[in-house]
C-alpha cells in the first residue's frame, strides 16, 4: 500500500487538472456565444486538418469552437501521458484504474463533443457538459491522490471528521451536481434567458407560465442572438434552478458552521469550507448578474466555472475528510 | 381540323378561366408602439463584419414599420385551397449574406422551391437551418465560395436560418405547400396573384405578433383584405 511520492507526477496531474478547468471555461464560452455549430465539420475544421486551420478563419464564434477543440486535444494528450505515467510509477492498483478511467473519459468526451456537432443534437451538449464536470472531479482527485499530503499522511497524526458532517458535505455536493445538470439543461436549450428579471421573475414572485404568458414573453423579447423561443418548461426550470441555488447556499453555510463547531476554526477543512461559502456567495452574485446583463457571455461563463469549482470543492473536501477519518482510527 | 378546333376552344376555355382568377391584395398595419429594436453590438468585436459599418451599427429588425404604421414582413397564406405546390418549377429565391446579415430576413417559399444562399462577405459563414418538420443542415460557406442551395419538402412556418460564427445572424423562411402566399413589403402591402374565385381563409402571421385570420371571398376581379396587428 505504501507508495512513493513523485513530485513530477503530482505536478503533472495538477497541470492536467488546471488545463481541464480552463477547457471547461472555453467550452462554456462556446455555449455562451452560441457558437457550438459554427464549425459544422468534425474532426476536420472547415475541411482542414484541425491543427492546420489558417488563423484567418479563427473568427467570431469559430474562434471559441476551434480553440476549444485545440485545447481539448491538449487535455487528451496530457491525460494519456498521465495514465501511462501512473501505470509505470504508481504502485497502487486502483490508481492505475483511475488513470485508465480518465483516459477513457477524455476519449469519450471528445467523441461526445464531435457527435454533438455532427448529429446537431442539443441534448448531447447537456451530457457533454455533465461529463466535463465529472471528469474535472476525477482528474483533481488523481492530483490529490498523488500529492505529498495524501501519501505521507499515514505517518502523521490525523483528526477524524464526524460522520454527520461528512454526510452533510456529501449530500450538498450531490445537490451541486444535480444543480449543474439543471444548469446544463438550461444552457443547452439555446433559448437565452427564460426569465429576464431577478430577484422577481417576470415581475412576480412566481412567474406566470401559461401559454398566453409565454407568447407574450416571446413577443416582448428583442433577441440579438440566434436563440430559440422560450417555453413554459424553461421558465419553470429557471425557477427550480433558483430554488436549488438558495438551498445549496444554505447547505454550504451550514457546512461551514458545522465544521467550525466540530473541527474548530483553525482546522484546514474549516477554512476550506469557508472558501466554499465564499464561492457560493460569488456564484449567487454571478447568477444574478447573468440575468441582469442579459446573459452576457463572459459573465455566464464565469458562472459555469465557479459552479465547477463549487462541485470540486465539495468533492475534495469529502475525500480529504474521508482520508483523515480513516487514518485517525 | 375538327381536332384543332377542339384544342383551340379548350385553350380559350383555359385562358378565360385563368383570366377570371383575380388578385388578392391588402395592407397590413400595426397599432401601438413595438419594443425598441436593439443594436447588434457584438458586430463591433468582429473586424470582418464591423468593416461594413463605419457609422452606426445595424439593429434588429423584428418590427419593420413605417411612419404611417404599415407593417412589413408579415407572411400571408391562403388556406382552404387545393392547389399542389409548383415549387419544383418555380424560380429560385435568393438569400444573401452581406455585412454579416441576411437579406431578406423574412421570406416565404413553396415546398421544393430552391433557396439560393450567397456569401457577399469576405469572411466565412456557416449556414445552419434549424427546422422542426424538415431536416436540419449545417454547411460552411467560405468567402467567395459557391452558392448553396436549400429546399424543404414539408410546409413549416418560420424555419430558422442561422450563422453560428456570427450569432446575431438569423433569418426565417416560411415554407408553404402551394403557390398562394405573399410577404408584406415596406409599404405594408401584399398581393397574392391569380387566385381562382371562391371562399377561403386568409392567414397573416408576424414573427412576433402571432397569427390573424379572415374569411375572404375572391371574385373574378379579385378581393381585398387588410389586417391590423396590435402591440399590447
Ligand atoms: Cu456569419
Amino acid at each position: 500500500m505504501n507508495n512513493k511520492y513523485h513530485p513530477a507526477l503530482f505536478w503533472f496531474a495538477v497541470l492536467n487538472a488546471v488545463a481541464t478547468f480552463l477547457l471547461i471555461g472555453l467550452g462554456g464560452l462556446v455555449t455562451s456565444h452560441e457558437a457550438g455549430m459554427s464549425v459544422p465539420d468534425w474532426p476536420t475544421s472547415y475541411g482542414y486538418n484541425m491543427f492546420a486551420l489558417p488563423i484567418k478563419f479563427w473568427t467570431g464564434g469559430a474562434f471559441f469552437e476551434h480553440t476549444h477543440r485545440l485545447l481539448a486535444s491538449v487535455v487528451g494528450f496530457l491525460t494519456t501521458i498521465l495514465a501511462i505515467w501512473l501505470w509505470l510509477k504508481d504502485s497502487r492498483k486502483w490508481m492505475i484504474w483511475l488513470g485508465i478511467a480518465a483516459f477513457l473519459g477524455v476519449i469519450a468526451q471528445g467523441i461526445l463533443g464531435g457527435l454533438r456537432v455532427k448529429l446537431q443534437m442539443d441534448s448531447l451538449g447537456i451530457f457533454h457538459g455533465a461529463v466535463a464536470q465529472t471528469f474535472l472531479v476525477l482528474v483533481c482527485a488523481i492530483a490529490l491522490f498523488t500529492s505529498r499530503w495524501w501519501q505521507n499522511s499515514e505517518t502523521e497524526k490525523q483528526d477524524s471528521v464526524p460522520r454527520g458532517l461528512r454526510k452533510h458535505i456529501f449530500y450538498v455536493t450531490i445537490l451541486i451536481f444535480i444543480q449543474l445538470l439543471i444548469a446544463a439543461t438550461m444552457r443547452h436549450q439555446h433559448a437565452g434567458l427564460a426569465i429576464s428579471d431577478f430577484p422577481l421573475a417576470h415581475g412576480k414572485i412566481w412567474p406566470d407560465a401559461s401559454a398566453d404568458a409565454v407568447v407574450r414573453y416571446n413577443a416582448e423579447r428583442v433577441e440579438t442572438y440566434n436563440v430559440k423561443p422560450i417555453t413554459a418548461f424553461q421558465v419553470e426550470l429557471q425557477m427550480i434552478h433558483r430554488l436549488v441555488a438558495y438551498t445549496i447556499f444554505l447547505g454550504v453555510a451550514a457546512a461551514f458552521f458545522l465544521a467550525r463547531k466540530k473541527l474548530g476554526g483553525r482546522d484546514a477543512l474549516t477554512k476550506f469550507a469557508f472558501f466554499w461559502l465564499i464561492l457560493l456567495s460569488l456564484q449567487i452574485v454571478l447568477g444574478a448578474a447573468t440575468i441582469w446583463k442579459n446573459k452576457a457571455a463572459d459573465i455566464a461563463t464565469l458562472h459555469v466555472m465557479v459552479g465547477a469549482l463549487a462541485l470540486l470543492t465539495g468533492a475534495l473536501w469529502w475525500l480529504v475528510a474521508a482520508r483523515r477519518t480513516r487514518l485517525a482510527v | 381540323m375538327k381536332k384543332s378546333l377542339l384544342l383551340l376552344s379548350l385553350g380559350l376555355f383555359a385562358v378565360t378561366q385563368f383570366a377570371q382568377a383575380g388578385d388578392l391584395t391588402g395592407v397590413i398595419s400595426l397599432k401601438g408602439t413595438p419594443p425598441a429594436e436593439k443594436e447588434l453590438s457584438p458586430i463591433k468585436d468582429d473586424p470582418n463584419c464591423s468593416v461594413s459599418y463605419p457609422g452606426a451599427l445595424p439593429k434588429t429588425k423584428f418590427y419593420v414599420v413605417d411612419a404611417s404604421g404599415d407593417l412589413a414582413d408579415v407572411v400571408v397564406v391562403l388556406k382552404g385551397i387545393s392547389a399542389p405546390s409548383t415549387g419544383a418549377s418555380a424560380a429560385p429565391v435568393v438569400m444573401d449574406q452581406k455585412g454579416c446579415l441576411y437579406y431578406p430576413q423574412i421570406l416565404a417559399v413553396q415546398t421544393g422551391q430552391k433557396i439560393i444562399v450567397k456569401n457577399s462577405d469576405n469572411c466565412v459563414h456557416n449556414v445552419h437551418t434549424v427546422p422542426k418538420a424538415n431536416d436540419s443542415q449545417n454547411l460552411v460557406q467560405m468567402p467567395g465560395g459557391a452558392d448553396l442551395t436549400f429546399t424543404f419538402a414539408k410546409p413549416e412556418p418560420f424555419l430558422k436560418f442561422q450563422c453560428d460564427v456570427h450569432p446575431w445572424m438569423f433569418a426565417w423562411v416560411t415554407v408553404v405547400d402551394g403557390p398562394y402566399f405573399a410577404v408584406s413589403g415596406a409599404d405594408g402591402k401584399f398581393t397574392i396573384k391569380n387566385v381562382p374565385p371562391g371562399k377561403y381563409t386568409l392567414e397573416a402571421t408576424h414573427r412576433k405578433l402571432g397569427t390573424q385570420t379572415a374569411e375572404v371571398e375572391v371574385k373574378a376581379d379579385g378581393a381585398a383584405q387588410n389586417f391590423t396587428f396590435e402591440v399590447k
